[in-house]
């Protein structure tokens, strides 16, 4: 166990500072392997070949003040260990991976070291999700938290000669801060209302029947509600949802193998994570769930809504994210956190080959990534075209409908299964807002569906539409870059049948330990009985996108044209992200700036300084001037003067005080 | 062993004597003397004070290593430590060899550079380890002028004006302080600061001059005292001297002036105010919030519109300033232990951000921020050593940073929630003008032709900013090393109040 979590740092230091001494293609195998290694233990734990106990193991203490205490500790139940599963698979693969994608990376000269620093940070971001998963108190939680955010900052500033790099890796951290600031009031409330910030405490006085939690103080809402909307919040920005979303299109800058590591299968996942480690407490918090719901659905929709009109190819997948991410936290917020992860979990498999695999595309094509210059790639990059179409097969929901009826279980790809499971669970959940949500959902299948086939068939039918060169000269990357393909394509063909069981079964579901429904919510039950007609609803939904792709992109190529001319507001409010860049540019980005200005030019420099400079210029002197009248210049006046000065100061004080 | 304490803080005052007798003539070889001195007798305070530490036992209420008599028939001569000014004396002992070493470069009047450092760094001990009122007030008042002559003679451009304005400020503050000692003296009939403690101050309102004093004489007393440590501090609107001071000051002055003086008016605020005159500092808490959190919210607007890195620097330290305040007049473990912790970690943080723009002024003379930029191409391990001391003055947790700034927020949303809130504005704020700064001056493409050929920092440089780069870490990973020392302390200081 400790040597899952603490072999990436182990690789990161190694990356970062042994570089010069054993060379920078070791030591970033180094880290490939080791990870690899732990990539392995993970499955015989997550699978139970090493069986593990829940169990918390405290390393060494951190921080005590007075009756504040938190420590260096591994959690470990089976949330802890689905997401070990997770990070590890995906960051092994990304590893190899980039082994072979930031070889003789163009933006860097013959002589610079970029690839040690490059696997540094992949490692570091490695460890920094472990410690976050496997924290047993909210505080070291916070530090994965912020630990992520610091490799998320590092890697999409990567390329720090673009400026663009930079400006967006700012961006990331500031929004990120803007949720931490959230997040950290939640630590505080928590503390203050449980007296201490351990998952076990914290759980353990929910269940104390504490008349305090459940006083209004804040209107209507009491202490929990409070606790999950910051912590809640907080989630948001780390995982891109809606209003703190800005940063994760502009994280696209960062190379390839990031996306598809941070910005898709890890980081961002995140929040989901929290909501369901929170997940007694976000179940007493019904106003809050209401909230998760309608945020996560109005991400999922405006998300899908503006992958549909981008050219970019990598920001078409981190919309995608984004709007998975959506469906995600609509499936928390509906009180089936089992869903939650379980589409966490097969979304991380496919959604880290989609970007892999559009990695592998924009390598070929001397890193251009317009899709409106790409076509017919599709004979000259056939394992990769194989491995996107996997994928997108995974995120729209390619499987038999309805085949629960037949085999007892869902039969279909991974996100077909888990996306569905969503659809369904949100038709059954009793909580306010998952009418709209379901509603939402489906529409944004069709959405999701849609985009994903376009971008297919742009990259790689109909005609080439880029420089001839580029194209005589692509070509399919090598045996391990193709490998990780192989293998997430493997997890999303498979893992959403084969883990459906485990996830969600009501009687079996392995998370009995670390997901605690409320009495009242009996979805787990129920969401196997909807009316077929809503089973069907997103099978539906997304064959309708791929026909409708399959019409404005294969058979009549006008159509798209047409319809961005004649709903050209339409267009331009999906093209440029629903404004939300440049309302932010308005309303905070500019007035901090120009507050800066007057704080310093104003405040500072005319009034305090000015101020105090106009006493010492003007007042002074005057004083000066009276005083000198009394000059004599004999010493004895002066030292008379001194003596009865300090004498009736004294005095008068001794006088004040001895009235008391 | 009776007098180890003697020993610690007249210790570089010797070395200044050797320096002064024993270092003849002003050429190359008599400077280079005069610093080994000087490096030697700091590495000598530093080791004495480890060992002091070691010897320290944290969980002995009071003070240790107690040194007392009477001189003249009137001055009681009394040191000793408990943990907080044990803490400080271990963070004034281990940057001082840093600053001598990074003054290695000073060509101007050596001797009398160094001279004038170890007399400050006596002078900064003795202020920690006094246990007398008047005793306090000399060390704490003779501080001013070695500080003054350095900003004065081996400062920037403006150091004349700026070194009068620091010391104009402090010195109008210290006055008032010294009226109320004298009163204090008056009221109880004792200078000795363990009495003091122990003694009640009259605290039934009354009215002076037709004003209205809800705490009585405490109420006096305790602005008196306010007015000289909220300069010291800084506190708004009281900080505007130290921008100046700062970017006039010499590498070496910038560091002692932001690692060790200002956590003077933190301790004392810790020494004096909050134990002796805790009614008084009751009533005046919610006025300290209130101007801490402008002062965190405010200067760090400011510090994003600064285009001078020691100025940004400067005002940043304001802001994490406000965290300590904040933290003392929250009356809380959580409160005081991040004020004291925030104290030690920002003495690291900002002393190696000044000495990470002293080593790119060495290079090339300018501090203006714009003049960089893309600086990471060239200079690789200089980029890693500023990073770390951005994300400690960002507070990212597992750096020392985050510690001081959670437990005083902690500590102050347990007394208030809302103006909690509004602080930890200031976390934000703090990630965007330190890595705009950052920003700025590291990333991009080295365009400018001057800086093409710039050096990375050479081995006595890396040696003044490893040992900071791996506190900051430490101290983040493990802050109980410091805790445990000032811990209980404190908490038998917050028992006292009750």
């Amino acid at each position: 166990m400790e040597f899952i979590i603490f072999s990436p740092l182990l690789g990161a230091i190694i990356c970062g500072f042994f570089h010069r001494l054993v060379g920078e293609m070791q030591v970033a195998l180094f880290a490939t392997t080791i990870l690899l290694i732990s990539a392995i233990f993970s499955w015989t734990i997550f699978l139970n070949i090493f069986p593990f106990e829940t169990d918390t193991r405290v390393l060494f203490s951190w921080l005590n003040s007075g009756t504040f205490a938190a420590e260096w500790s591994i959690k470990i139940d089976s949330l802890v260990k689905t997401m070990l599963v997770v990070i590890t698979s995906v960051s092994s693969l990304v590893h190899l991976y980039s082994i072979g994608y930031m070889k003789g990376d163009h933006n860097w000269g013959e002589s610079e070291i970029y690839i040690a620093r490059f696997f540094a940070y992949l490692s570091l971001f490695t460890f920094a999700m472990l410690m976050l998963v496997c924290a047993d108190n909210i505080l070291q939680l916070f530090f994965g938290w912020e630990g992520v955010g610091l490799a998320s900052y590092l890697l999409i500033g990567f390329y720090y000669k673009k400026p663009s790099a930079n400006s967006a890796a700012i961006k990331a951290f500031i929004v990120n801060r803007v949720g931490d600031f959230f997040f950290l009031i939640g630590i505080f409330l928590i503390f203050v209302t449980f007296g201490s910030v351990h998952f076990s405490d914290i759980f353990a006085s929910l269940e104390s029947s504490n008349k305090e939690l459940n006083e209004p103080i804040f209107f209507a809402l009491n202490i929990k509600e409070l606790i999950c909307f910051f912590l809640f919040i907080g989630a948001m920005g780390k995982s891109a949802q809606i209003f703190l979303h800005t940063w994760l299109p502009d994280a696209m800058e960062g190379p390839t193998p990031v996306s598809a590591l941070i910005h898709a299968a890890t980081m961002v996942t995140a929040g989901v994570f929290l909501t369901c480690r929170f997940s007694p407490l976000f179940e007493m918090a019904p106003f809050v769930s209401s909230f998760i719901v309608i945020i996560g659905s109005l991400t999922a929709l405006f998300a899908a809504s503006v992958a549909l009109v981008q050219t970019d190819i990598k920001r078409i997948i981190a919309y995608s994210t984004c709007s998975q991410l959506g469906y995600m936290f609509v499936a928390a917020g509906a009180g089936f956190y089992h869903a939650a992860i379980f589409h966490l979990f097969t979304h991380a498999f496919f959604k880290a080959l989609l970007f892999l695999g559009a990695g592998s595309v924009i390598h070929s094509m001397h890193h251009e990534q317009d899709i409106r210059r790409f076509g017919g790639l599709r004979s000259k990059l056939p394992w990769t075209f194989l491995g996107m179409l996997v994928g997108t097969l995974a995120i729209t929901g390619a499987g038999i409908p309805l085949s629960y009826y037949l085999f007892g279980f869902n039969f279909g790809l991974s996100g077909f299964v888990s996306k569905d499971i969503i659809i369904e669970g949100v038709f059954a959940s009793k909580n306010a807002g998952t009418v709209f949500a379901f509603y939402v959902l489906v529409f944004s299948a069709f959405l999701t569906s849609f985009y994903s086939w376009r971008l297919i068939f742009l990259t790689f039918f109909g005609q080439f539409r880029g420089s001839k060169d580029d194209y005589e000269h692509s070509h399919e990357p090598s045996w391990n870059m193709l490998v990780p393909l192989v293998f997430l394509s493997l997890g999303s063909i498979f893992f959403g049948s084969l883990f459906e069981y485990s996830f969600t079964n009501e009687k079996y579901q392995i998370f009995s330990d670390s997901i605690i429904l409320s009495i009242n919510n009996t979805i787990m039950h129920d969401f196997h009985y909807v009316p077929v007609g809503i089973k069907l609803a997103p099978f539906c939904a997304m064959l309708l996108g791929v026909l409708f792709a399959v019409y404005c992109y294969l058979i009549n190529t006008e159509v798209p044209m047409k319809l961005a001319k004649q709903q050209n507001i339409l267009y331009k409010f999906l093209l440029n992200k629903w404004y939300f860049d440049e309302l932010y540019e308005i309303i905070f980005v500019k007035p901090i700036r120009i507050i800066a200005k007057i704080f310093w030019e104003i405040g500072d420099v005319f009034l305090i300084n000015g101020g105090v400079h106009g006493v010492a210029v003007v007042v002074i002197p005057k004083f000066v001037s009276l005083a000198s009248r009394v000059q004599s210049g004999f010493v004895y006046h002066y030292a008379l003067v001194m003596i009865i000065g300090f004498t009736l100061i004294l005095s008068s004080f001794v006088f004040y005080l001895d009235d008391y | 062993m009776d007098f180890i304490l003697s020993l610690i803080t007249f210790l570089p005052l010797l070395g200044a004597a050797i320096i002064t007798l024993f270092v003849q003539g002003s050429d190359k070889q008599a400077s280079e003397n005069a610093k080994r001195v000087s490096l030697v007798t700091s590495l000598f305070v530093f080791f004495l004070s480890i060992f002091l530490l070691s010897q320290f036992d944290t969980r002995e209420s009071g003070f240790q290593f107690l040194e007392e008599f009477l001189w003249l028939g009137f001055f009681n001569y009394k040191l000793g430590v408990d943990g907080l000014s044990m803490s400080l004396l271990v963070l004034t002992a281990s940057i001082m060899p840093i600053v001598f070493l990074s003054s290695w470069g000073v060509n101007k009047r050596v001797k009398e550079f160094l001279i004038a450092f170890l007399i400050l760094e006596t002078l900064m001990i003795g202020v920690f380890v006094s246990l007398d009122l008047f005793l306090f007030y000399v060390f704490f008042e003779a501080g001013l002028i070695p500080m003054f002559l350095i900003i004065g003679i081996w400062g920037g451009k403006d150091r004349v004006f700026a070194s009068f304005k620091f010391f104009l400020y402090t010195l109008l503050g210290s006055i008032l302080m010294l009226i109320a000692m004298i009163v204090m003296w008056d009221l109880s009939g004792t200078t000795d600061i363990t009495k003091l403690l122990e003694f009640n101050f009259d605290y039934k309102p009354i009215y002076v001059m037709g004003i209205y004093l809800p705490a009585g004489i405490q109420s006096l007393l305790w602005l008196a005292f306010f007015a000289s440590f909220a300069v010291k501090l800084p506190m708004f609107p009281l900080h505007t001297w130290l921008p100046d001071a700062h970017v006039q000051a010499p590498t070496a002055g910038s560091v002692v002036l932001a690692a060790i003086l200002l956590k003077m008016g933190g301790y004392g605020f810790l020494r004096f105010s909050v134990p002796m005159f805790y009614e008084a500092s009751l009533y005046f808490q919610n006025f300290v919030f209130f101007i801490s959190i402008i002062a965190i919210v405010y200067t760090s607007l400011i510090a994003l519109a600064q285009t001078d890195m020691k100025k940004l620097i400067a005002y940043s330290s304001v802001a994490h300033m406000g965290f300590v305040t904040i933290g003392i007049f929250s009356f809380n473990q959580q409160g005081l232990d991040g004020a004291v912790f925030q104290m030690i970690s920002h003495g690291f943080i900002s002393a190696g951000l000044f000495l990470v723009v002293g080593v790119i002024y060495d290079r090339t003379g300018s501090r203006e921020i714009s003049s960089f930029g893309g600086l990471i191409n060239a200079m690789p391990s200089y980029a890693f050593v500023f990073m770390i001391f951005t994300l400690g003055n960002i507070g990212l947790p597992g750096t020392s940073g985050f510690v001081g700034e959670f437990l005083t927020l902690l500590g102050l949303f347990k007394e208030n929630s809302a103006y909690a809130v509004i602080a930890t504005i200031g976390v934000i704020l703090s990630a965007c003008y330190a890595l705009y700064l950052y920003k700025r001056m590291m990333f991009g493409e080295l365009v400018k032709e001057s800086l093409k050929r710039i050096s990375d920092v050479s081995i006595r440089e890396k040696l003044c900013l490893y040992p900071l780069v791996i506190l900051v870490i430490l101290l983040g990973l493990y802050p109980n090393i410091a805790l445990n020392v000032f811990s209980p302390t404190l908490n038998i200081l917050i028992e006292g109040l009750e």
